[in-house]
Order: structure tokens, then sequence, then C-alpha cells
């Protein structure tokens, strides 16, 4: 890993640090009832729920499954299910 | 079915696009913090400076060397959040570079309430063009859950553990929204993440105005508050119905707008139950129902004061 000079970092690059392997269970995105109201993005803490058109979806790159989208979901479109192999 | 294609085509948004504050991020999950600072850097927009004091965000946010931010950021010693932020003023206006652009300071609830509040009461006092956000998650998170100026009634951190003479914290939360603006400053407020949208108005609004502005925003940790990830908006939501929190606005020190909590009003009793460091309120020992008897006067004293029925 190159460290840069000083105390300067590029902006955003935490995204190196994938923390989805932090993830117990997973959030499924059923696609079914979904209204388009937008909460799962407006409140997932890592911002990482995108998607358009009442289509939405979690990057699972990031995710590290804390289940409040699959709470707050006014219409129960989203569950957890336990990320097992 | 075409009627309702041509219907849901009507509704449709803009792509989602990615936040201000990237993933990668070492805040657990279902933070409560993150989430806030999520919320008040999209509505701020790229356009902004940000100064963030030691703190759990900090520490989350920019493991070496790597940084969540997109913006200019900059991390501060514990107690100077705010005069950094004073000092980013004065150099834009130095360079002429001062238009358009958003200053925020930001700082948990220890670097605002305990550490920092010398260096935020002189950046509020001297009238600089600077947003100041404390986020509220109640203790000192980041070090293991010390008991801070803003931790509440009877609460369990490691600095005040319950035991046998020992029922948590024996100190109400500092006011500090009213003591910001009690320094004459034309925005004052509290909010939460309970009410995701009312954070994103309150930040645009108070980015609109010219001089000092302080935000409060609620933010609960599952970690310290203990309480399962998921019900983090739940959490924070009953805190505000159960009259513990109160959401409002203050203008020119006056108050200008309460959220009323009326007929939702919930016992205090649903929002300790579900966070384990008040566990030891519901033992059923006399002791404990007292303790319980102050935490409902709280809420009563500050629905009558705020007048949130």
């Amino acid at each position: 890993m190159a460290i840069p000079k000083g105390t300067i970092v590029e902006p955003g690059s935490s995204k190196k640090n994938k923390t989805g392997s932090w993830r117990t269970e997973r959030p499924v995105f059923k696609h079914d009832t979904c209204t388009d109201c937008r909460i799962c993005v407006l409140i997932c803490p890592d911002g990482i729920i995108f998607g358009s058109d009442h289509v939405y979806d979690a990057d699972f790159d990031y995710c590290k499954g804390c289940g409040m989208c699959a709470t707050e979901c006014p219409v129960d479109d989203i569950d957890m299910v336990p990320e097992v192999k | 079915m075409a009627e309702q294609a041509v219907k849901k085509k009507k509704k449709t948004k803009p792509p989602v696009t990615e936040s201000l504050l990237a993933p990668g991020h070492r805040a657990c999950a279902g933070c409560g913090e993150a989430l806030g600072a999520k919320l008040v850097m999209d509505a701020a927009g790229p356009n902004t400076y940000v100064t963030t004091c030691t703190g759990c965000l900090e520490v989350f946010s920019t493991p070496y060397p790597e940084s969540a931010w997109k913006m200019p950021w900059i991390h501060s010693l514990f107690e100077n959040s705010s005069a950094v932020a004073a000092g980013i003023e004065a150099a834009l206006i130095a360079q002429g570079r001062d238009k358009d652009v958003n200053i925020i300071a930001q700082g948990g609830d220890g670097g605002t309430a305990d550490i920092g509040i010398g260096c935020l009461s002189g950046m509020l006092e001297r009238g600089h063009n600077i947003l100041y956000v404390c986020y509220d998650n109640e203790a000192y998170m980041n070090t293991g859950v010390q008991r801070s100026g803003l931790t509440p009634f009877d609460a369990r951190t490691s600095t005040t553990p319950v035991g046998k003479r020992s029922m948590g914290n024996q100190t109400n939360k500092k006011n500090l929204p009213e003591i910001a603006a009690a320094h004459g400053i034309p925005y004052s407020a509290t909010a939460t993440v309970g009410y995701p949208n009312d954070v994103i108005r309150k930040v645009q609004k108070a980015l609109k105005i010219k001089g000092p502005k302080f935000l409060q925003i609620h933010v609960p940790c599952p970690l310290g508050w203990i309480h399962p990830t998921d019900q983090t908006i739940e959490v924070a939501k009953l805190a505000v119905l159960t009259g513990l929190i109160p959401i409002f606005e203050m203008e020119d020190g006056k108050l200008t707008r309460v959220r009323k909590i009326g007929k939702n009003r919930k016992p205090v009793e649903e929002y300790l139950k579900a966070q384990g460091r008040f566990r030891h309120l519901f033992k059923g020992t006399p002791e404990a129902e007292a303790e319980l008897e102050k935490v409902r006067q709280i809420a009563e004293a500050n629905i009558e004061k705020y007048g949130l029925a």
C-alpha cells in the first residue's frame, strides 16, 4: 500500500475497503409491492441502495446487513435472510 | 394494465446517485451517526467545507490513508472543530472565495457539549457564517461508552455503572440548543435521524441563513445504547414520541417551531425498554420504580416547556 505524502488523502477513497464481509444477514429486495417511496435509499447508513423505477437493490460489496431497510419498508418488500453457504 | 404503466412512468424519479459520504467507512452496522452525517452532507451538497473533531465520526470515516468524504474535509483536535471552521471562513474571505460555499463544523456530543463548548461559544459569539452540527449519541462511544454532558438521566455507561448503590447517570442532559440560542444566533434547532426528511429540511434552511447556526441531531448508537441494529430509526422515533427528546427550532432566541406529539404520545417505558442501557429500571424494585417516575417527570416537563402536546 502506497502511503501518500503528508496527511492529505484521496476523497471518497474508503471505497477500497469492502465492508460487505461484516454481514451476517442479507436484505433480499423482492421487487413485488415496492411503491417507489425510496425510504430504504434515504435511511441506509452506508448509502448503498441504488436503483430506479420500483427496482432497488443493495450493493453487497458494502452492505453491513444492519436490517434497517427491511424494518422501515412500509410495504414489507424487503426480507432479511441469514448469510449461509 | 396500460393505464397502470402510464401511471408508473409519471412517478419515475431520477436514478439514485452515490452519497457524498462514500461507502466503505467503518461505522458499525445500523449506526445512527453515519446516517446523520450522510443526510447532512447530501443536503449541503458538494460545495461544502467540513471540519470534524475527534470522535466516532472522525474515526470511522477516515482510517488513514483513506477518507469517506467527497468534499474538502479536515480533522481538528477534540476541542476546536468550530475554531478551525472559523479559520477556514476567514481564509476564504481573505481570498475572495466565500461566495456560494457552505462551511460545516461537526462534532459528537462530547466534542461539543464538554470539550469543545469553549470554542463553540467563541464561534457563535464572533458571528461566523458557519453551521455547527452536533451528532448527539449521548456518550463517548468512540472510547467505550463513557458518560458525557449529553448523557440522559439514569443511563448506564462505563463511567456511570449500575449496581447496588447506583442507578446510572444521575445528571440531566445539558440543554445545548438553548445555550447556543442564548448567544443570540439566528438559528438553533434539534433534529433526529428518526425523521430524516426533517434533518434535510433543517440543514438546507440553516445554510440559507447568514451567520452562526447550530443543529443538534439525535443519533442512536446500537452498540452503546444496546439495541438491535435494525431498530435505530424506531428507537429515534420513540425518543421523540415519549417527549424525552423535544424537536424544535429557535430563531433569534425565540422558539418558532416544534414537532408536536399530540395523540401519538407513548409512555416513556416503551423507549426505555427498547434499550439495554436502561434495563436496570425494570427490575421491579421500589428503587427502580422511583427512578422510572423521575424519567416520566422529565418527559412531562419537556412536553409542558415546549408545548409538545
